[in-house]
């Protein structure tokens, strides 16, 4: 059958590292359990400063902007129609998948009232001006238009050939939504700090907070595309994509360098001086964050580093944890609730995160392994 | 790259440019600021009337059912009722903190003295609280202007926590099903015609109910009068026929706190020491909702430039995938 160059990889499923994330996972469970026994305070830290922590920060908005990896290759494939990167698409896809619904089922643990969540979707209780009330449907949206996306593969996979056929007719609508739908509600990540005003440190209280989301959104994607191919082909001796690989890193160091000169651009332009060179966290977090950016930027451009397999995995992960770091700076380093708060995540609440990524990472590997993902080896 | 493609990523590089241009001045992005509601209600909090004596607190808790809270660290010497929570809280929904200074000698001055002041929400002409809220459960009267919350809409998202200016929304983070709390102003109360239970106890006038109009004139009144003059201070509701309470006019800082900040307020502060060591922040007069709503605005209006976005989408991405067939 030589219709489809895509392969599931096969091979044992309990396999060692899966066995110590399913225990992590495990030990997950056992917090979220004690989270709904006995409320939110019993296994975080948050309070009445920092009413949002890791579990929003981390598994929500850095964890979408992980899984922005569809919607970056999205863009290039079918917005941009490079076609040579075809084959980087599917498991781009499989990442969002993961990323966004993990980062929806984050949402349900983390909400107080989760039982009324629902409500969202009440038009008497709707509230258009809210940037959460945008972020929130747009969310659930493209969790479903990434699963319609993901969905030929597993009628591929169920030989429900006639059916992929009749999907694919309207796949186009579908993969334009899955462009609009992230550009919306990443860039709108980004608004939800509009309203923060002088809470918010200066270094990054700006009018272009959604701008500056939306592309480091875009710039993780293709992090995580690089991450995720290195890391595959690598540990199932596929053949290589480096040569995509390289093609595509300059696009990435060069929208990279461009975010990073427009930011600082912008804090001049505002006279944020003096807070860049304070003695404090702020200044330290802020110095960091563009060093973690302009390291990746440099392996990308460069074009004698980015044809180096290694340089380039360690790019992506730079540049993955540049885009981390900046959230976790913008919604907890740059927050300031006065009264003398203070947030630092709890030992369980950590876990709960930890649990939730290997969960993210065992069902990737069941689904590579099982469906037609990858471009795997010449059809038999 | 065909031309009708770059024609359009070139359109829509121009469109996002323009919609983002004005950002250069951010003030152009906002909208205006809401204006107070024709009958709003509010306080006037004067600190240098406030003795400190927490009966406000107290009617506060048992007018809306919340629990006294003891911290750990106070309860040994605090056996039986005595509340001693130090800040507003999931339990505590108007509290008086207490500001020191050296030998804390004389009251209401920022060298070695001592202020109190009073902790709850200050009903914003332009709230934050209800334009972040995704579910409508922050709603902010039209007509008196008060801020209510309905739990049977909250999710519990807590971004109305993150971002009120103030501090003032709770979760309830020790409670299986915690709720937000806020204070509401005694709505329940006032349905009947009665007044805010920390203002109708308050023994010295320092919380003062009334309508934002004339609580504003009064305070004006207050600050135009000569320290040490002696004054007739209202108390209870002002306008009511209870017996004032006489006293001599303080030494006041000069600006009303409540007024513009965040784009006003329907709380009055009046204070001897400066308010930002009191712990009310200094403010800008735009509300913070103004900006976040302006650009959510200029970008989704009536839903013209994502359906734009998602016309051009449309068109290319029907093309590649055409394209991607005839090449299999
Ligand atoms: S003080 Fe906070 S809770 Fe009260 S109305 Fe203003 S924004 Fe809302
Ligand atoms: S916690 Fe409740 S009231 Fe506050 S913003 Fe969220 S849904 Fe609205
Ligand atoms: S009841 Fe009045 S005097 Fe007593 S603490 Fe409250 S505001 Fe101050």
């Amino acid at each position: 059958m030589a219709q489809s160059t895509h392969q599931p990889l096969g091979g044992k499923l309990l396999t060692k590292p899966f066995m110590l994330f399913a225990l992590l996972f495990l030990i997950a469970v056992y917090f979220l359990a004690t989270r709904f026994m006995f409320g939110l305070g019993s296994v975080t830290h948050l309070n009445g400063g920092y009413p949002w922590g890791i579990w929003v920060v981390v598994d929500v908005i850095i964890g979408t902007a992980f899984g922005c990896g569809g919607f970056a290759m999205a863009l290039l494939v079918y917005i941009f129609n490079k076609g040579e990167y075809h084959p980087l698409m599917r498991p781009a896809l499989l990442g969002g998948l993961f990323g966004y619904t993990l980062g929806g089922m984050a949402v349900i643990f983390d909400l107080g009232r989760y039982w009324n969540f629902y409500n969202l979707l009440l038009p008497w209780y709707a509230q258009p001006s809210s940037v959460m009330f945008e972020v929130a449907l747009c969310v659930m949206a493209y969790i479903l238009v990434l699963w319609i996306e993901f969905s030929p593969t597993f009628l591929e996979r169920l030989g429900l050939t006639n059916a992929k056929q009749k999907l694919k007719r309207f796949m186009y609508i579908i993969i334009a939504l899955g462009v609009l739908l992230p550009t919306m509600h990443q860039s709108s990540l980004g608004s939800l700090l509009l309203v923060m005003g002088s809470q918010l440190s200066p270094l990054w209280f700006t009018a272009w907070l959604p701008l500056w989301f939306l592309l480091t959104a875009i710039a993780m994607g293709y992090g995580i595309v690089i991450l995720e191919s290195t890391l595959i082909t690598n540990a199932f001796k596929l053949p290589s994509e480096q040569r995509i690989l390289s093609k595509l890193s300059p696009i990435v160091g060069w929208l990279l360098a461009a975010f990073v000169v427009l930011r600082l651009i912008d804090l001049l332009a505002h006279g944020h001086v003096a807070p860049m060179f304070a003695a404090d966290l702020n200044a330290f977090m802020f110095w960091l964050e563009i060093l973690v950016f302009v390291m990746p930027t440099i392996i990308l451009i460069s074009p004698a580093r980015r044809t180096d397999q290694r340089q380039m995995f360690l790019a992506a992960l730079l540049l993955l944890a540049a885009g981390s770091l900046y959230r976790i700076n913008a919604f907890l380093v740059a927050y300031d609730p006065g009264n003398g708060w203070s947030y630092f995540p709890s030992a369980p609440e950590l876990m709960v995160t930890i649990g939730v990524i290997a969960l993210e990472i065992m069902l990737y590997l069941v689904f590579v392994k099982k469906l037609p993902v990858l471009h795997g080896t010449r059809p038999a | 790259m065909d031309k009708s493609r770059r024609r359009f990523i070139q359109g829509a590089a121009g469109a996002i440019a323009g919609a983002v241009a004005p950002v250069e001045s951010t003030q152009a992005l906002r909208r205006e600021n809401k204006q107070l509601p024709p009958n709003a209600l509010g306080m006037l909090y004067d600190s240098t009337l406030c003795i400190g004596c927490r009966a406000c607190v107290t009617a506060c808790k048992e007018a809306n059912d919340v629990p006294v809270e003891q911290p750990a660290h106070l309860r040994e010497w605090n056996v039986g009722v005595w509340d001693s929570g130090e800040d507003i809280s999931g339990k505590t929904l108007n509290t008086i903190r207490v500001y020191t200074d050296g030998t804390k000698e004389r009251k209401d001055r920022e060298e070695n003295g001592y202020a109190f002041i009073k902790r709850h929400c200050l009903h914003c002409v332009d709230p934050s609280c209800v334009s972040v809220c995704p579910v409508s459960a922050m709603l902010k009267d039209a007509d008196t202007g008060i801020v209510t919350h309905n739990p049977d809409a909250c999710i519990g998202c807590r971004y109305c926590v993150y971002g009120c200016p103030f501090g003032v929304p709770q979760y309830q983070f020790d409670e299986t099903f915690g709720k937000i709390a806020k204070c509401e102003f005694c709505e329940h109360l006032q349905k009947k015609g009665e007044i805010p239970a920390c203002c109708d106890v308050c023994p010295t006038g320092a919380s003062l109910f009334g309508r934002v109009d004339d609580l504003q004139q009064e305070a004006e009144q207050r600050l135009s009068k000569q320290p040490g003059d002696r004054y007739e201070f209202p108390r209870g509701r002002l306008g009511d026929d209870r017996p004032t309470h006489e006293a001599a006019i303080p030494e006041y800082q000069s600006h009303v706190y409540g007024v513009k900040e965040a784009g006003g307020t329907q709380i009055r502060y009046l204070t001897g020491v400066p308010h930002q060591k009191l712990g009310l922040p200094k403010l800008p007069d735009e509300s913070y909702a103004s900006l976040s709503e302006g650009v959510q605005h200029t970008l989704y209006k009536g839903m013209i430039a994502p359906l734009a976005l998602l016309g051009g989408l449309i068109y290319l991405a029907r093309r590649s995938t055409k394209q991607h067939e005839d090449e299999e």
